[in-house]
C-alpha cells in the first residue's frame, strides 16, 4: 500500500479579529463591514513560510522517523528567497542530514498539490518516506478583501508504503491559463479580478471538468465521497463545485475562513490534515487544487487513520491561539507602513555569509555538542569542553537540540532594546540533560515566564537586514503552553 | 610565591571632570580637564611621566582605535602608551596597567586616563553596539538593564522573594545613592529622589526601572602613580597606596554548564576573595571603610553586597533596607554618589572610584566626607550576569 503516512499542521497563534480590520478601512469600503466575522491568524514578526514550514515539518515528524525522509519539498508562492532554496533551510532546521531530494515548488495556488502528484506519481519502493511541506505568509493591501479573508498557516505531509493512513487512488490535472490573480516578478501583492467572474468562469467549470475525469478514470462515484478539500476564500463556491459533482453537502471541507482565513497555496493541505484528523477508515478523500487549471488526488482512509495522530495536528493548531484586536501591528509585522524602529533599529544587520555558513550546526539546526570523555552537553559546542573538571579538546560530538525541553532560569522584559514587537523577552534557558543558553524567547504573553517555567524550541526569524534584504533566523524559547 | 601588589605603588595625583551630558566637551576636552588635575595635585610636570595607560570602553562611539587620542590630547612627550579596554573594568585595567609598570620597576612615574563620550550617540542608555560577527547571530539583543535584570528574577527565584519586596530594597539603594550624589559636585545627578519615585517608575527591563538604573555620562578620571619612595623625596606625606587589584573573568561555566542560578556574580566572588587575600583582609566587614561598587543597576549592588562577603547570603535585602550601606551606615557605599549618580562613562568608571578613595583618604570629600576611612573596596563589572569581567580594587593608607 502506498500513500500518506503522516501529516502536521501548524497555524501562527496570533489571530486578528476581522471587526478591528473593518474598523480600520470601512469608511473607505463599506463592505468590510460584511466581511468582518471572525478571526485571522497572522504571523508574528518572527514567523515567515520558512519557519511555519519547519513547525509544521516538525509536528509531522513527531509521528515519523526522521531518519526515513529521503524527499523534501516545500510549496509556496511566498518563498523568502528566490535564489537561494527555501527547502534546504527546512530540511536543515528539521536534521534530516544532507542525503535528500529537497524542491521548492512555487507560482500557484496549487503548487502544493501539484507537488504532492508529484510525489505520489514518482512512488516509493522501499521504507523510505518523502515529506510535503506546504506554506504560505502572502502580504495583502490595507483595506482589501484578501487582507480580510486570507490567513498565514502551514501543514506537512508524509509520503510512503509504511504505515500508511490515506492510500494513494489517483490524481489528475486539469491545466487551463485563467487568470483569477496573479503576482508578476516585482510585487509582492496580488492584483485580483472579479470574484463572481473566478467562480462562474473558474471553479464551476475547472474543478469539475478534472474531478470528473479522475473518478471515471478510478472507477469511483462523486456521491460516495466523504471528505471533498477544495481552498477558496469565496466561502459558498466549494459547496456550489460540489453540488454540480453530485458531491454531498456533507462532505466539503470547511475552509475555516472564520477561524484561520485561506493560507494560499498551503491551504490544500491545511485542509486536507483537518479532514485527515475526522476521517473514519474507508472513507474517501478528494483533494482539489485550483490555480491555472486544478489538480485532484483522490485518498482513501486506511485502518491506520486514527492511530497515526501527530502532536499538535490541525484541530490543535487552530485552539492554540492568541485573541488579538491590534491591526496597527499587524501592518507593522507585514511592513505594510513606515515603521519608527527608534535609533537603537538603526544598526547595520550585515550578514556575514561566511560566518554564517560556518555556525549553520548551530544557527539552523540548534546542534550543541555531547563530551565523548565526560558526557557534558554544551552549546554551542566549542573547542574545549566547558566542564572544568573534563576540559578536554575536541571531545564534541554533535548534539542536536531543538526538540529537547528546557525551563527558565533567568529572565527580564526588555523594553530598552530594540525589537519589534517589544519589549524583548530573553532569558538563560537550561535544557534537560544538560546544556544551557542565553536566548530570545517569542510568543511570551505578559506575566506567562518566571524561573522554572518550561519551554519548547521554536525556528524563528531573528534579524532582518534590510538594507541587504537577507534575513537571519535562530531559535528561540516558547512558554510550553503556548 | 607572589607577593601581590600591596603597598608598592602609591598613588602621586589624581582628576576628574565633572561627569554628566558634556555636550560642549569633546573626549579631548575630558581628558584635559581630568589630567590638568591630576598634574597639579601630583606636583610634577608633564614629562616626568614615562608610560601610559589609556581606557576607553566603546570606541566606535568614543575616541577611535589605539592610545594615539590620549597621546595626542594631552600632547604626551612619545612616551609609550597603551590602550586598554575591557568592558567596564576598563578603567580599573588601565589603572592596573599603569600601577604593574611601576611596581615592576619599568618606570618610575606612570599615568592611566579613563574617557568615555557616551552623549554624542543620539539617544539615552548605552549604545546599541555589535557583539561580534558570530555571536550577533544568536544572542539576543540584550541591552544592559535587560542583561542585569535578571539577576533580580534569579535571585528572587533563589531566595523565594516576591517582586515588591525586592523591588522595595532595588528603589533603597536608589535612594542613598540620590542622596550622596546630591553632595557632589561633580556627579552627573545630583537631585534626591524618594522611595515611591523609584518604585512607580516605567520599566526599562522587568524589574528594572528608570530610577534603578544608574546614569550614561560622558567623563574622564586620571591617576599619576609612583612608588612609596619617590613620593616621599617628592614631598608627600599622607600616602594613599594600592593594596589589592584583581581580575576575574567568566569561561563560559555560568552560560553553559554549571549549576549556577542567576542569582550572584561568580567572578565577583573569585575575584573578592583574591583581592582580601592579596591585601591581607580576613574579616572584610570590620575592615573595609568603604566600598564603591559597579551599581550600574541597583540590583547589581544588592546581590554585590553578598558577593563582597559584606552581606550574609540571602540576606542583602535586609541589610540594604536596614541602612547598613548608606551614608551613615556600617560600610557605606556610593559616598560619591556611585555609577548611579557620579555619572557611568565606561572607561573611567574604575578611575573615579579610586579618585574617591583617594579625596577620602586624604580628608578632601568635602560634604560626603568620612570620619577616619583607612580601606576602600572598588569593584567592576564588564558584560553580563552571565558572561562577564570583574575587577577589584583594594585601596587604603599608606602606613
Amino acid at each position: 500500500m502506498f500513500g500518506i503516512t503522516a501529516y502536521g499542521a501548524y497555524i501562527p497563534r496570533s489571530r486578528l479579529s476581522r471587526t478591528a480590520i473593518a474598523d480600520a478601512n470601512d469608511w473607505f469600503d463599506a463592505s468590510l463591514r460584511g466581511l468582518a466575522k471572525g478571526e485571522r491568524s497572522t504571523c508574528n514578526w518572527d514567523e515567515d513560510t520558512i519557519t511555519m514550514a519547519v513547525e509544521a515539518g516538525q509536528d509531522c515528524l513527531s509521528v515519523l522517523d526522521a531518519d526515513s525522509v529521503d524527499t523534501l519539498y516545500l510549496a509556496s508562492t511566498t518563498l523568502p528567497f528566490l535564489d537561494r532554496q527555501n527547502s534546504v533551510v527546512v530540511s536543515q532546521a528539521l536534521n534530516l542530514g544532507d542525503r535528500l531530494r529537497t524542491m521548492d515548488v512555487s507560482a500557484s495556488q496549487r503548487a502544493a498539490t501539484s507537488a504532492l502528484i508529484a510525489m505520489l506519481e514518482a512512488g516509493h519502493s522501499d521504507k523510505r518516506t518523502a515529506m510535503l511541506v506546504a506554506s504560505e505568509h502572502r502580504r495583502t493591501r490595507c483595506g482589501s478583501r484578501a487582507e480580510m479573508l486570507w490567513g498565514d498557516g502551514a501543514a506537512a505531509l508524509g509520503v510512503g508504503n509504511e504505515n500508511v493512513i490515506a492510500e494513494y487512488l489517483g490524481s489528475e490535472t486539469y491545466v487551463n491559463d485563467f487568470v483569477d490573480h496573479y503576482r508578476g516578478e516585482d510585487s509582492t501583492l496580488d492584483y485580483e479580478w472579479e470574484e463572481r467572474w473566478i467562480r462562474d468562469e473558474g471553479y464551476l467549470k475547472s474543478v469539475p471538468q478534472a474531478a470528473s475525469r479522475l473518478l471515471e478514470k478510478v472507477g469511483v462515484k462523486a456521491g460516495d465521497i466523504a471528505h471533498f478539500v477544495l481552498a477558496s476564500d469565496q466561502a459558498k463556491t466549494p459547496l456550489a463545485v460540489a453540488k454540480k459533482l453530485e458531491i454531498p453537502a456533507q462532505a466539503v471541507v470547511d475552509n475555516r475562513i472564520a477561524s484561520m482565513g485561506v493560507a494560499g497555496a498551503a491551504h490544500p493541505i491545511v485542509l486536507l490534515t483537518a479532514a485527515l484528523e475526522t476521517a473514519r477508515p474507508g472513507e474517501l478523500i478528494l483533494l482539489a487544487g485550483f490555480g491555472q487549471g486544478t489538480d485532484v488526488v483522490l485518498f482513501k482512509a486506511t485502518d491506520q487513520i486514527g492511530k497515526r495522530r501527530p502532536k499538535t495536528g490541525f484541530a490543535g493548531a487552530l485552539e492554540r491561539r492568541r485573541p488579538d484586536d491590534n491591526y496597527n501591528r499587524f501592518l507593522s509585522f507585514n511592513n505594510l507602513v513606515e515603521r519608527e524602529t527608534g535609533k537603537r533599529g538603526e544598526l547595520d544587520k550585515q550578514s556575514y555569509l561566511a560566518a554564517m555558513y560556518r555556525r549553520k550546526d548551530l544557527l539552523t539546526a540548534f546542534i550543541g555538542g555531547k563530551c565523548r570523555e565526560c558526557g557534558t552537553v554544551q552549546i554551542p559546542r566549542d573547542n574545549y569542553c566547558v566542564n572544568p573538571e573534563c576540559g578536554a579538546l575536541d571531545s564534541q560530538d554533535d548534539y542536536p537540540m531543538s526538540t529537547i525541553p528546557g525551563r527558565v532560569k533567568t529572565w527580564t522584559a526588555d523594553r530598552l532594546t530594540f525589537d519589534w514587537n517589544p519589549p524583548a523577552y530573553f532569558g538563560l534557558v537550561e535544557f534537560e540533560g544538560g546544556g544551557r543558553l542565553m536566548m530570545d524567547f517569542t510568543e511570551v504573553e505578559e506575566g506567562s515566564i518566571e524561573a522554572g517555567v518550561a519551554v519548547s524550541l521554536h525556528f524563528r526569524i531573528r534579524q532582518f537586514d534590510n538594507q541587504r534584504g537577507f534575513r537571519k533566523y535562530f531559535w528561540k524559547a516558547t512558554p510550553s503552553g503556548q | 610565591m607572589a607577593s601581590g601588589i600591596k603597598d608598592k605603588v602609591v598613588i602621586l595625583g589624581m582628576g576628574c571632570s565633572k561627569f554628566g551630558e558634556r555636550w560642549d566637551a569633546s573626549p579631548a576636552d575630558l581628558m584635559v580637564e581630568a589630567f590638568e588635575e591630576c598634574i597639579a595635585d601630583a606636583g610634577i610636570e608633564k614629562k616626568d611621566i614615562e608610560m601610559g595607560w589609556f581606557g576607553a570602553g566603546i570606541d566606535a562611539y568614543n575616541v577611535g582605535a589605539s592610545a594615539l587620542p590620549l597621546s595626542l590630547a594631552l600632547r604626551l612627550s612619545n612616551i609609550p602608551v597603551t590602550k586598554v579596554e575591557n568592558m567596564c573594568a576598563t578603567g580599573t585595567e588601565a589603572f592596573r596597567g599603569a600601577v604593574y609598570a611601576v611596581a615592576s620597576g619599568a618606570c618610575d612615574i606612570a599615568l592611566a586616563l579613563g574617557v568615555e563620550k557616551l552623549k554624542d550617540v543620539g539617544y539615552g542608555g548605552l549604545p546599541q553596539r555589535t557583539r561580534g560577527v558570530e555571536n550577533d547571530m544568536f544572542w539576543p539583543n540584550l541591552s544592559a538593564p535587560g542583561s542585569f535584570a535578571q539577576l533580580a528574577s534569579g535571585y528572587r527565584a533563589k531566595h523565594g522573594l516576591d517582586k515588591a519586596e525586592l523591588k522595595r530594597a532595588m528603589a533603597h539603594v536608589s535612594v542613598k545613592s540620590h542622596a550622596n550624589g546630591a553632595k557632589n559636585p561633580k556627579a552627573h545627578l545630583r537631585r534626591e529622589i524618594t522611595e515611591e519615585q523609584a518604585i512607580n517608575a516605567p520599566y526599562i527591563a522587568e524589574p528594572i526601572g528608570l530610577y534603578d538604573c544608574c546614569g550614561v555620562s560622558d567623563g574622564s578620571a586620571c591617576a599619576i602613580v609612583t612608588t612609596p619612595e619617590i613620593a616621599r623625596r617628592l614631598g608627600k606625606t599622607d600616602l594613599v597606596s594600592v593594596k589589592a587589584l584583581q581580575l576575574a573573568v567568566s569561561n563560559g561555566d555560568e552560560a553553559s554548564f554549571s549549576d549556577w542560578d542567576g542569582s550572584y556574580l561568580k567572578t565577583t566572588r573569585i575575584a573578592a576573595q583574591r583581592a582580601y587575600n592579596e591585601a591581607g583582609i580576613r574579616k572584610p566587614r570590620e575592615e573595609i571603610s568603604m566600598t564603591e561598587v559597579h551599581d550600574c543597576f541597583s540590583i547589581t549592588e544588592l546581590v554585590t553586597m553578598e558577593d563582597l562577603q559584606l552581606s550574609d547570603e540571602g540576606q542583602a535585602v535586609r541589610d540594604v533596607l536596614n541602612g547598613d550601606f548608606d551614608a551613615d551606615g556600617r560600610i557605606p557605599c556610593q559616598i560619591d554618589g556611585g555609577l548611579k549618580c557620579f555619572g557611568h562613562p565606561i572607561g573611567a568608571s574604575g578611575l573615579r572610584m579610586i579618585y574617591e578613595n583617594y579625596l577620602q583618604f586624604q580628608g578632601r570629600a568635602g560634604d560626603r566626607q568620612l570620619s577616619d576611612p583607612r580601606l576602600a573596596l572598588n569593584h567592576n563589572l564588564g558584560g553580563f550576569p552571565h558572561q562577564n569581567i570583574c575587577s577589584i580594587s583594594i585601596i587604603g593608607r599608606y602606613e
